[in-house]
């Protein structure tokens, strides 16, 4: 196996996004497969690569690994994304589960029908304002720091400025009422990493579109 | 706040059971606040303890921890249970992944309507049996030691015993095809701290009923209809 981590998954942004995120601002280089038939899928479970016949799948130091939690845990813990003792991988992991929970949403919205779409952008932006963001306002207002955990970079920040991202995506004025939040995107986007990640050419993956709910649907048809 | 942990939910299983499994396997005594009324849980949101205005919530070594699986990933290193380096960390991540994600099933089952109940019961043992139950059935043989991680007890195995009994509660042959999971079943149900959870008396909740839901539903103000995954 190559020296660089391998990602497996639909040539878009779905559970596969973050763990693109924390590579990039962890600055590894890492080669993509992309899925684009439910042959090459099959394939995949049938040559015992998916341990439960799901993607993401990530090929990393001699593993096969699935299950986004698991995976980026991983990398969080092998890059030093991940605080300095338990105390702080406790704070980090609530910040991340937090914002998965806000990301689930974003995640779900594509494939939702097309009259219900304008309800889930109101409940984004419900959730986004009234029951995630305050948090994390809170806790840059309270410690003053750059960053959310141990005044070290880590992936929390990596996780929220992507969650950022993703609802100003839906809702662009979303940050108004959050000073600090405003600060942390410009910071982080400007961190060396990331600012490269945020540049066309990188592997970021564009807004899911048609085409990809499309993909989607025909790779995992049953 | 006292040195025991302490728990807050309503009482019933719901997503606090992992985290009372793996206390008891852990050998931790717990305390625990059942939520019973809207007013409990309005006045834990004005006093700021629900982070994200959610439960479960832990009260343990003076931080007020939510969110499940934070929760869960502290007990598990506090206690030893999360293997002896990060490889072995990612296999237990894995592992718990997958029963996490078939104990999602059943976790939405009681708020069902009856003929929901009947068509998840039957998805619940189609992915027991054909996705989940046959990874854990291999993992044992493969490498035939009594645990599933670096032959050494861990949080993957507690979540696997409280995976394999749960769906025995939707189905009680379930594991008729899976000689491994019989044996790994017995074995780590005789671990004394998880015999004594698994006695009458414990802390461990019993199978949701309508009592259960009706509670969640009150104090959450979740009258909404549950569909099924």
């Amino acid at each position: 196996m190559s020296g660089k981590p391998r990602l497996t998954y639909l040539n878009g942004r779905g559970r596969m996004e973050s763990i693109r995120w924390l590579l990039a601002a962890a600055g590894v280089e890492f080669e993509e497969v992309y899925l684009e038939t439910k042959e090459q899928y099959d394939k995949l479970i049938k040559d015992g690569f998916l341990l439960f016949q799901q993607v993401p799948l990530v090929e990393i130091d001699g593993m096969k690994m699935v299950q986004t939690k698991a995976i980026m845990s991983y990398i969080a813990g092998k890059y030093n994304l991940y605080g300095k003792d338990l105390k702080e991988r406790a704070l980090i992991d609530m910040y991340v589960e937090g914002i998965s929970d806000l990301m689930q949403m974003i995640l779900m919205f594509p494939f939702s029908p097309p009259d219900a779409k304008e309800k889930n952008i109101e409940s984004i932006k419900e959730r986004a304002t009234n029951r995630y963001f305050p948090v994390f306002e809170k806790v840059l207002k309270q410690h003053g720091q750059d960053f959310l955990v141990g005044n070290k970079f880590s992936w929390a920040d990596v996780q929220l400025i992507e969650a950022i991202l993703a609802v100003e995506e839906k809702v662009p004025a979303v940050l108004s009422g959050f000073p600090q939040l405003q600060v942390f995107k410009t910071k982080m986007s400007n961190m060396p990493t990331i600012k490269k990640f945020l540049q066309p050419g990188s592997p970021r993956k564009p807004p899911p579109d048609a085409h990809y709910v499309e993909t989607v649907l025909k790779v995992f048809k049953k | 706040m006292s040195t025991k942990p302490k728990l807050y939910y309503f009482d019933g299983r719901g997503k606090m059971e992992s985290i009372r499994w793996l206390l008891a396997a852990a050998g931790v005594e717990f305390e625990e606040e059942f939520l019973e009324t809207r007013d409990q849980y309005e006045k834990l949101l004005q006093g700021g303890s629900l982070m994200f205005q959610q439960v479960p919530m832990v009260e343990i070594d003076g931080m007020r921890m939510v969110q499940t699986r934070a929760i869960l990933s502290y007990i598990a290193a506090k206690y030893n249970l999360y293997g002896k380096d990060l490889t072995e960390r990612a296999l237990i991540d894995m592992y718990v992944g997958g029963t996490d994600d078939l104990m999602g099933f059943i976790l939405m089952f009681p708020f069902l309507s009856a003929e929901d109940k009947e068509k998840q019961r039957a998805l619940i043992v189609q992915k027991a049996t054909s996705r989940y139950f046959p990874v854990y059935e291999k993992v044992l043989k493969d490498h035939g030691h009594d645990f599933l991680v670096g032959n050494n007890f861990s949080w993957a195995d507690v979540h696997l015993l409280e995976a394999i009994l749960t769906v025995e509660e939707k189905k009680s042959d379930v594991l008729s095809g899976f000689p491994q999971l019989q044996a790994f079943k017995a074995r780590i149900s005789s671990i004394p701290a998880i015999k004594k959870f698994l006695e009458p008396g414990s802390q461990r909740k019993p199978v949701p009923d309508d009592k259960f839901v009706e509670t969640v539903r009150r104090v959450l103000h979740m009258y909404y209809d549950v569909k099924a995954n």
